[in-house]
């Protein structure tokens, strides 16, 4: 199997990326290079191995929901790209 | 330059200084002006204003009768880790312009315990790289050999510890990204435990696998720096609530104890494929730890061969999902050009990303998409946890695990920029202490025919750390006897 750009195209698409024609053409390539190399890990008997997410062994933190002191409208505000005194501005999101 | 010209800045010298009575503004000033005259692209911002304010109130606190482990001691940090005020970027094109808003854990406990922040650190692109050439800002230049990558991705980082601009800095470790350009440069570099240095604050890269720790001139440097920023914090829940007295021994004064009775392990496929210098180096230690009566222990990882297949595909899929959040709504870059929303995050994300950030993206989505999770991911997390379960077989039967940090020393610029695959591939020996969680540390051991430095690796169990320090610091007597 080989990684082709109709692929890369898809991939685009999933991780919100408008890459050229010609990136998507070279990454075609080293991403068909890299998952070649990752592949190696199929011939790994893992028979009843339980996959590992975390090495700490923990399992959904919680802590007591009680408010705290967090960053204020201004402080959000700051870094936005586009802004108004409120809100962070965005084209428009629904169409009608 | 070689590296043994400039001056070996010791932290723990410049505070005793300062709570003597010595000046820490004048201390800070003089590293300002270091960082200022910075000729390896090691440092990206100088934070005059914010340093000398923070210089001044140390002054007054130790006036006052305070005495405070790092006082006065100028720091660099990596320009992953925020601090209030301070522009921080991941050395990103997305995140240009971004002033953190708050301040790192670790960063606030060393400002705490009287370090004061100099200067930002070039890195690799969202650490992404292993050379330091993925920065938006360009490469950093090795100080011991400018026509030679510092390592990466805290290459900045080292590189301001190796050129004598600051005697400790901060940078983060996912696979190797503290350890690698420590070797690389010549300077000690420690990944702690993972959860031993609350993340809060860090830009995230690979979040079952980051970690922050500590660059200095010395193993002593070293663990003070990591006592003062280790424990547990609400802001991020896998950080470990533990007492690290064990720690806090080392850092209060030379005395590492002896090597003698220790068992020390090695991985003998280890000397396979190094260069020749690094593998006569990691001979020499061995018997040098045997001399000092310390015993040596063949130890078997077999898993440790998938490794780099294990972290590509973990790490960039963790990757692809925290880099997420660069959507050009609440922060970062925003295309000029956009139409509809949706067009909107993929045009900024294409303009911000560089290249490499791209490739693991787009690795990462593919790793965790319909039809590929089972063969790719839950895969890799199976043989992570075998992986894991070699290094506990290995600790049962020794104290540490001794071996290469980097296959060969310091490589030229574009060397091996072309090739992603042979580029990761220079990780090799220092993944698999992330994939275990356990703590790792890079202590310089000799030097190759052109004076290019070699570090050697010292591994422990899980919060072993101090056991870990304990090795270095006995490789590092070893190395100037």
């Amino acid at each position: 199997m080989s990684i082709t750009e109709q692929d890369v195209r898809h991939l685009c698409k999933l991780s919100s990326l408008a890459l050229s024609d010609a990136e998507m053409s070279r990454m075609a390539g080293e991403l068909e290079a890299i998952v070649g190399y990752v592949k190696q890990l199929q011939a790994v008997d893992t028979t009843g191995v339980e996959p590992i997410a975390n090495v700490a062994g923990l399992v959904n933190v919680t802590r007591p929901d009680v408010p705290g002191q967090m960053l204020d409208q201004r402080q959000v505000l700051a870094n936005a790209p586009a802004k108004n005194d409120v809100a962070i501005l965005v084209p428009k999101a629904v169409e009608r | 330059m070689s590296s043994s010209s400039v001056r070996a800045l010791s932290a723990r010298e410049i505070a005793a200084a300062v709570n003597g009575g010595a000046s820490a503004t004048k201390e800070v000033e003089a590293a300002l002006a270091r960082a200022k005259a910075d000729t390896n692209n090691a440092i990206l911002r100088v934070h005059h204003e914010r340093a000398l304010a923070a210089a001044k109130r140390i002054d007054v606190r130790i006036k006052a009768g305070e005495k405070l482990p790092l006082a006065g001691v100028p720091i660099a940090i990596k320009d992953n880790l925020c601090a209030e005020g301070i522009e921080v970027t991941a050395a990103s094109k997305i995140l240009k312009g971004y002033v953190a808003p708050y301040t790192a854990t670790a960063v606030q406990r060393l400002e705490h315990a009287g370090a004061v922040v100099v200067a930002t650190a070039n890195m690799d692109e969202f650490a992404f790289g292993s050379s330091n050439e993925t920065s938006a800002y360009g490469p950093v230049k090795n100080p011991v050999d400018p026509t030679r990558i510092p390592g990466g991705s805290s290459g900045g980082s080292a590189a301001a510890v190796a050129a004598g601009i600051v005697p400790i800095s901060l940078g983060s470790d996912t696979g190797g990204s503290i350890r690698q350009p420590a070797s690389l440069c010549g300077v000690v570099g420690m990944k702690p435990t993972y959860g031993m240095v609350s993340r809060y604050g860090l830009i995230a890269f690979g979040s079952s696998l980051d970690q922050i720790g500590p660059f200095a001139t010395n193993v002593a440097d070293a663990a003070l720096c990591l006592e003062r920023m280790s424990g547990w914090d609400q802001n991020d829940s896998t950080s470990a609530a533990r007492n690290h007295a064990g720690l806090a021994q080392f850092a209060s004064g030379n005395s590492f104890g002896t090597l003698k009775g220790l068992k020390i392990g090695y991985v003998p496929e280890h000397a396979k494929g190094l260069q020749n210098e690094v593998g006569a180096q990691l001979e020499k230690a061995k018997q040098a730890l045997t001399d000092a009566g310390a015993t040596l222990v063949p130890v078997a990882m077999p898993h440790e061969q998938y490794a780099v297949a294990i972290y590509y595909v973990l790490a960039t899929g963790e990757a692809a999902s925290n880099l997420s959040r660069f959507d050009g709504v609440r922060f970062g870059h925003r295309t000029a050009e956009a139409g509809t929303l949706p067009e909107m995050y993929a045009k900024s994300r294409a303009e911000g990303f560089g290249r490499e950030a791209k490739r693991r993206i787009m690795l990462g989505t593919y790793v965790l998409s319909t039809g590929y999770y089972d063969a790719y991911y839950k895969k890799a997390q199976q043989v992570r946890r075998l992986m894991c379960r070699d290094y506990e077989q290995a600790y049962a039967k020794c104290d540490v695990i001794l071996g290469p940090v980097s296959p060969t020393t310091a490589f030229k610029f574009g060397e091996k920029l072309s090739d992603p695959l042979q580029m990761y591939l220079s990780d090799i020996f220092t993944i698999a202490a992330n994939l275990a969680g356990v703590p790792a540390i890079s202590v310089p051991f000799g030097a190759d025919a052109k004076g290019l430095p070699i570090g050697l690796q010292v591994q422990g169990a899980q919060f072993a750390d101090d056991l870990v320090l304990r090795v270095a610091a006995g490789l590092e007597q070893l190395n100037r006897a």
